[in-house]
């Protein structure tokens, strides 16, 4: 029986011990109409070899291809000691840290943590980690409504990822609270003071600055913050971890600093991995502490005044304040931050800003090798991290699934979310991506636009000959 | 000590990182940071030594009998990592085309269907990231019924003994919560449910066997209830590993599910998430399932999305939920089949009422001692106290000096100085009667020693904690001194 240790032996003394003959009699207050199920969908069980041997089979089947997606989930270098710590047992298989004396390991780990996020957002607290990115620009929401009482509007660019908006409108659905988009302006694809003018700041809570913005363009923190601050509204800034340890952080922007700084931590050591788990996190201003969802670790001594860790301001949370908490969060996302925080701590502020600088020198020559493909264009022409959109002579699906075939995954189409952009794609490069790799993308690019121009029916399949 | 401790100025990891610093001077300075961030600048063997150090002073499962009651802390296989990272899965970019990822997908799908057959659903959506979201999922898909029949229902019902997400979560979907209250058996009060019910009611939600470690008896009868009342029924998976393969949720009555993967399915709890809760559904609820889902074509694995699926609540994260957790899931589904799965709320059930019932034995009270146990029970720890002064949370401490982690305590709210106890199926006979032996022994020391266990924990890296300094006096990040 996988995993269950018992022998006949010891069912036999157990049930004796209870006093009933079987183990069936332990279900004896199930109503009998509802006993007696069937798992007709489930296969019979394999031995580790066995499935060892299917999971390659379709790992192979999906292969490894060189990737230029980006668009909130990037990837980089991980140094092998990450993993090799973050599943140690005693990281793995522990839980929520209820029994502080007992978890001291997590637990100052998770401060650790809260002070190295809180130190690339230069914010002054932060939380646990939240689920991932997207739901914690929504747990942001949600917590600015509550800070301001009274308003429950939020200024949404629509350079804000597509599906970052969509989860946020899932989430705050049922909170009556407004999204109200803020356009882009055309050749610059950030927001700017000009297009704020255009929209409503009666009841609205805050204003959402995506740094660097979907379509990894810079927008300008400073004049947006101060925008924003000076007509009463909070400032959550949405951002990317990586690109912190090069730019202005979140709470140097404008005069004031945002008040809120959320994002998505996948980029600090947790592998693509098809989608999750990554993590989010929320850093805050002090003055916020306690709008905050999740768990949060503090520090404090013991009766002998040895300084150690435990959870805080608990008061906020579902297990306390039951249908008045802050959030239905329960967990948070331990082990992914386990990753982060040791991966913070292997590169340092020299490490993280060279892979950082590193990725935005890729992306340039990326984007200008690509620009230079005839019939291609940058659709932007503002500073950007390391991600761009390209216009394409084409529809941007059928020359993404010619790249496929030549091992490239080669960005994000974004036709259905932007039409406004035409045939644009989304192409991003970070620290892991070569200079050969590029130029072998760059080339293809060239081959399937000139080729298809030429013969399209058999642009595909040519290419796929080759 | 603190990593930051450690730290010296100009310390790199130099094969961790680009050798130089590229040229970034097309960046605008105003865009630019002007002081570094405070990271610790240590070496690589600090670093592994650090964290190697710290997780030793973690108490895990791999470590310890771990027998938190509503967490399910069993034995987490080391298969399910080893394959759920393989290189393929984990290099895999969550936007790339499905093309890339039929192995992956076939994987979820196959997750899909064996998780429909286990709680008897006719659909389940993968992506809700842990518990709660599943929770909001399903509650949030109890509105959008209702709200496309035009019923505007206000009150969801829960029991007074429910886990607090569930009252949370309702208020999250903009619902009033009214707690029942459970009746001396332990089952849902059913005269104060009757009288609870109405043409205001959305749904109830409900764990089963509940946070009380019984089976509700009467189940059918409240579904009958909810359901005549046009309430939909909401089935807490919390305990599903109680009764899978033994008893399907959808043949009780309930329309939606949530399943948190890390307890029946064993996925790591990883120091606190991540989870996975994925959610079920019956007929009437499926075209709210959140999206994407996998779909199947002809042997094509699809994703299933908002155009497929345009009265979907929607999506509730950037991607497809947490999707190294669900790999984790289908492998031990795998390694488990049909008949390891029955087993889990088999052997769960076993140590859980030999375990009772020899503390019991020992004199130790249990909350509902004319009830079977399911996979986890309740001992009250009152009598101990009147007699002693030693509360439960003493005892707890206490347990962790003779090596065990402690019961979960004080919860549910609704039983004085109670533990809630979940051994799980992967604990020996060998390691239960040593938990016995343990309490026995903290029993006897309560009478004759109480200041020995009211200052309990001797052993571990630190003692009892000062909690309201904590909270007092805010300490949540490193400073430079």
């Amino acid at each position: 029986m996988p995993f269950i240790p018992h022998t006949k032996q010891d069912v036999e003394a157990m049930l004796g011990a209870i006093g009933v003959d079987s183990i069936d009699d332990l279900f004896d207050e199930v109503p009998r109409s509802l006993r007696g199920c069937e798992l007709t969908n489930v296969p019979a069980g394999m031995n580790e070899m066995q499935v060892g041997r299917l999971m390659q089979e379709r790992a192979a089947q999906d292969g490894i291809y060189t990737n230029f997606i980006g668009g909130g989930a990037y990837e980089h270098h991980i140094p092998a000691a990450v993993w090799e710590l973050t599943t140690r047992g005693e990281f793995y298989s522990a839980y929520t840290p209820y029994q502080a004396e007992a978890s001291q390991g997590t637990l100052q780990l998770l401060y650790e943590f809260q002070s190295m996020i809180a130190a690339l957002t230069g914010m002054e607290v932060a939380n646990a980690s939240l689920y991932d990115g997207a739901s914690s620009l929504a747990e942001a929401v949600l917590a600015v409504v509550r800070a301001a009482k009274k308003s429950n509007r939020i200024l949404m660019p629509r350079t804000v990822s597509p599906i970052y908006r969509k989860v946020v409108q899932t989430i705050v659905k049922h909170q009556n609270i407004e999204i109200i988009e803020v356009p882009f302006t055309d050749s610059g694809g950030r927001i700017t003071v000009d297009s704020l003018t255009q929209c409503p700041v009666d009841g609205v809570a805050a204003l959402v600055v995506p740094q660097p913005n979907y379509f990894g363009v810079l927008e300008d923190g400073d004049a947006l913050t101060d925008w924003a601050h000076e007509r009463g509204l909070r400032v959550i800034g949405l951002v990317n971890p990586t690109a912190l340890a090069l730019l202005k952080p979140p709470g140097d922007w404008g005069a004031q600093g945002a008040d809120i700084a959320v994002g998505e931590g996948q980029p600090l050591g947790v592998p693509l991995s098809s989608g999750g788990p990554y993590f989010g996190f929320m850093c805050a201003k002090q003055k916020l502490v306690r709008q905050m969802p999740g768990r949060i670790v503090g520090k404090t001594v013991d009766a002998r005044g040895i300084p150690g860790f435990t959870l805080t301001l608990q008061a906020r949370e579902q297990h306390i304040r039951r249908s008045k908490a802050t959030s239905n969060i329960c967990t948070n996302q331990g082990l992914m931050v386990t990753a982060a925080t040791i991966y913070m701590a292997l590169l340092g502020p020299t490490g993280l800003r060279r892979v950082a600088a590193q990725c935005h020198h890729n992306a340039r020559r990326l984007l200008n090798l690509l620009g230079d493909v005839s019939g291609v264009e940058r659709v932007f022409d503002r500073p950007f991290f390391h991600e761009g959109v390209l216009r394409l002579p084409q529809a941007v699906a059928g020359v993404l699934r010619a790249l496929e075939a030549q091992g490239i995954a080669g960005g994000i189409d974004l036709s259905h979310d932007y039409p406004e952009l035409g045939d644009a794609v989304l192409v991003c490069a970070t620290d892991t991506r070569t200079d050969a790799e590029m130029d072998v993308y760059a080339e293809h690019l060239d081959r399937i636009l000139s080729r298809r121009r030429l013969d399209p029916p058999c642009a595909q399949k040519l290419a796929g000959n080759e | 000590m603190l990593i930051f401790d450690q730290s010296v100025p100009d310390r790199v990891n130099p094969s961790q990182a680009p050798a130089v610093d590229a040229d970034v001077s097309d960046i605008p300075t105003a865009h630019l940071r002007d002081q570094p961030p405070q990271l610790p600048e240590v070496s690589e063997l600090q670093t592994v030594r650090h964290y190697t150090r710290l997780s030793q002073k973690n108490f895990s499962i791999d470590t310890h009998l771990y027998p938190l009651g509503s967490c399910t802390m069993k034995y987490n296989p080391r298969a399910c990592n080893k394959y759920a990272m393989l290189p393929q899965f984990l290099m895999r970019h969550p936007l790339s085309a499905v093309s890339t990822g039929q192995g992956f997908l076939k994987c979820l799908y196959e997750l899909q269907e064996i998780l429909k057959d286990v709680t008897g659903m006719a659909g389940v959506s993968l992506t809700p990231l842990a518990g709660a979201q599943g929770e909001f999922a399903g509650v949030a898909m109890i509105r959008a019924y209702h709200d496309a029949r035009n019923d505007q229902r206000t009150e969801i019902l829960v029991p007074d003994a429910a886990h607090g997400t569930n009252p949370a979560t309702a208020t999250m979907c903009g619902y009033q919560v009214r707690e029942i209250p459970t009746d001396a058996s332990g089952d849902v009060d059913l005269e104060a449910l009757r009288s609870f019910v109405g043409p205001q009611t959305a749904g109830l939600m409900l764990t089963n066997p509940s946070t009380l470690g019984v089976f509700e008896r009467t189940i059918e009868d409240i579904a009958h209830l909810v359901h005549s009342a046009g309430g939909l029924l909401y089935f807490d998976g919390a305990n599903l590993n109680a009764i899978v393969g033994k008893v399907k949720p959808g043949d009780m009555g309930f329309d939606v599910i949530h399943m948190n993967l890390h307890k029946t399915f064993s996925t790591p709890h990883g120091g606190g998430g991540p989870g996975a809760g994925p959610v079920g559904v019956n007929d009437r609820l499926l075209p709210y399932l959140p999206v994407p889902i996998v779909g199947e074509n002809n042997g094509d694995y699809v994703w299933l999305t908002e155009y497929e699926l345009p009265q979907s609540i929607g999506r509730l994260s950037a991607h497809m939920g947490n999707a190294g957790v669900l790999l984790r899931a289908y492998i031990y589904a795998r390694l488990l089949g049909r008949d390891g799965l029955l087993r889990v709320a088999e052997y769960a059930t076993l140590n859980a009422n030999y375990l009772a019932k020899r503390l019991h034995d020992h004199g130790v009270e249990l909350a509902y001692p004319d009830r079977r146990a399911a996979h986890e029970f309740i001992v009250t720890l009152k009598k101990l106290k009147d007699e002693t002064t030693v509360i439960a949370m003493d005892v707890a401490k206490r347990l962790l000096d003779k090596g065990y982690h402690a019961p979960t305590v004080y919860f549910p709210l609704l039983v004085p100085e109670c533990f809630l106890i979940e051994p799980t199926e992967t604990e020996t006979k060998h390691e239960l009667d040593g938990f016995v032996d343990a309490v026995v022994e903290i029993f006897k020391e309560a009478h004759s020693d109480p200041e020995l266990v009211k200052t309990a924990p001797h052993t571990t890296p630190v003692g009892r904690l000062d909690e309201v300094k904590a909270a007092r006096e805010l300490d949540l990040t490193w400073k430079p001194v």
